[in-house]
């Protein structure tokens, strides 16, 4: 996703915002800067103008791996059968409390 | 959407064809589509030039707004203006980032633009002669552009989506301010009511075509429908814009420039008068009276910025050179 043009821009870095203390980090886009601090800089300028965050992290581009689309029958299948993840398979009286 | 492949592996035809029949099923039933899936090619094309040209807007819609920071009638105006201008660059921002997930970069659309091959809403390419415009354009352009984008919000496309509602939360605090600024000249001296008149007659028309040609001469329209990019068509949203805004000028004691407008009981919306196609079509070939001045601007922000860019970039590499070395 770096660019193809005249060689000036600048690398890409995603940008993750805590919008308060408790919540996770969460993606909100990306922004291009010459290094880690400007990217935050700018994170800060163009995602966060009205309160919208906490902390900001912000990371290159490049160093996230992603998994594929045609991979998620292979990663995400093999929970689906497995119902006994979930409390709502056992079979328990109704009358007993706490459970 | 099952079995996709990869990006960059290329499909045979019989496995083309049905990657896209299950592309149009899934998106016929209101699924997202995310950068690393499989899309028709003629879909991210067509993505690529929506949002660029979205951005572009964006970007060059700063240029007749910013005209006025200086000459803004009091310090509250100034402030109000310089954040709304700030917000123009940032959605401009976040549209280049929603496109650049599609694989083409920020250069490659800035030279579009630059060299003339991309285009922006022609509403930019009208002139700000005085401080009402800037009143006409927070009220009247910016609810053209909410009627527009929030049917966008549920655009197919989930980075251009997700950008549109983040947009579109911004944006009321746009169209208000700029209704205040009518509303204030609306209230103020007859030389102030007569500014505001005059910059509502040399806006309406403009802003009623934003919404691009009629439903019948509009060609990618219906395929962008048919995708789900679009939910709602030029017609409609003229319409919408329309039904909104005149109560709206009623109440400010704005005359609309169009003695054709009128209530129609039957169909329960307002009917206008003929549109100028030929004045918008002129503006989009670059006859406006503002184009050249719009992209002579951008272009000498590129050149004269570009020393700027690599200069941080060469201060970049120094810094990674420096901590390489104390790693060592």
């Amino acid at each position: 996703m770096t660019g193809k043009g005249g060689g000036h821009e600048w690398p890409l870095y995603e940008v993750f915002i805590r919008s308060r203390q408790g919540l996770n980090h969460v993606h909100a886009g990306s922004i291009h800067a010459s290094d880690p601090e400007m990217a935050l800089q700018n994170a800060r300028d163009v995602y966060t103008r009205r309160n919208e965050g906490v902390s900001l992290w912000v990371v290159p581009s490049t160093a996230i791996t992603a998994s594929a689309p045609c991979d998620r029958e292979a990663l995400f299948d093999p929970a689906g059968d497995k119902v006994y993840r979930h409390p709502t398979f056992y079979d328990v009286p109704d009358d007993v409390e706490h459970l | 959407m099952s079995e996709k492949p990869v990006a960059g592996t290329v499909p045979d035809e019989k496995e083309a064809a049905a990657l896209e029949a299950a592309f149009d099923a899934h998106v016929a039933a209101n699924g997202k589509v995310e950068p690393r899936d499989w899309m028709p090619e003629a879909y991210r094309k067509t993505l690529i030039r929506q949002i660029s040209q979205h951005a572009h807007s964006e970007v060059i819609g700063m240029q007749p707004e910013g005209n006025w920071i200086t000459r803004a009638p009091s310090l509250r105006r100034k402030a109000v203006l310089l954040a709304k201008v700030q917000d123009e660059a940032g959605h401009g921002l976040y549209l280049y980032a929603a496109a650049e997930t599609l694989g083409v970069s920020r250069d490659e659309m800035e030279d579009a633009l630059i060299e003339g091959r991309a285009k922006y809403s022609s509403i930019f390419n009208y002139p700000t002669l005085t401080w009402a415009d800037i009143g006409a354009i927070g009220w009247l352009v910016d609810s053209a552009a909410i009627v527009n984008q929030l049917a966008l919000c549920r655009c197919s496309y989930g980075p251009y989506a997700r950008a549109m509602i983040r947009i579109c939360k911004e944006e009321s605090f746009h169209q208000r301010q700029g209704f205040e600024i009518m509303m204030a000249l609306c209230n103020g001296s007859g030389e102030q009511k007569r500014m505001a008149q005059d910059a509502m007659d040399r806006w309406w028309w403009p802003v009623v075509m934003m919404f691009g040609p009629p439903d019948a001469n509009s060609p990618n329209s219906a395929q962008s429908m048919k995708w789900r990019i679009k939910h709602k068509s030029n017609d409609e949203l003229r319409q919408a814009f329309i039904d909104q805004t005149v109560p709206q000028a009623e109440k400010l004691g704005l005359a609309i420039p169009d003695p054709d407008l009128k209530w129609n009981e039957a169909r329960g919306h307002y009917d206008i008068g003929e549109i100028d196609w030929e004045e918008f079509f002129n503006v989009v070939r670059g006859n406006g009276q503002c184009n050249e001045q719009r992209i002579e601007r951008r272009r000498a922000a590129r050149d004269e910025g570009l020393w700027v860019c690599d200069a941080a970039l060469a201060y970049g590499e120094k810094q990674r050179a420096r901590k390489r070395r104390e790693a060592a």
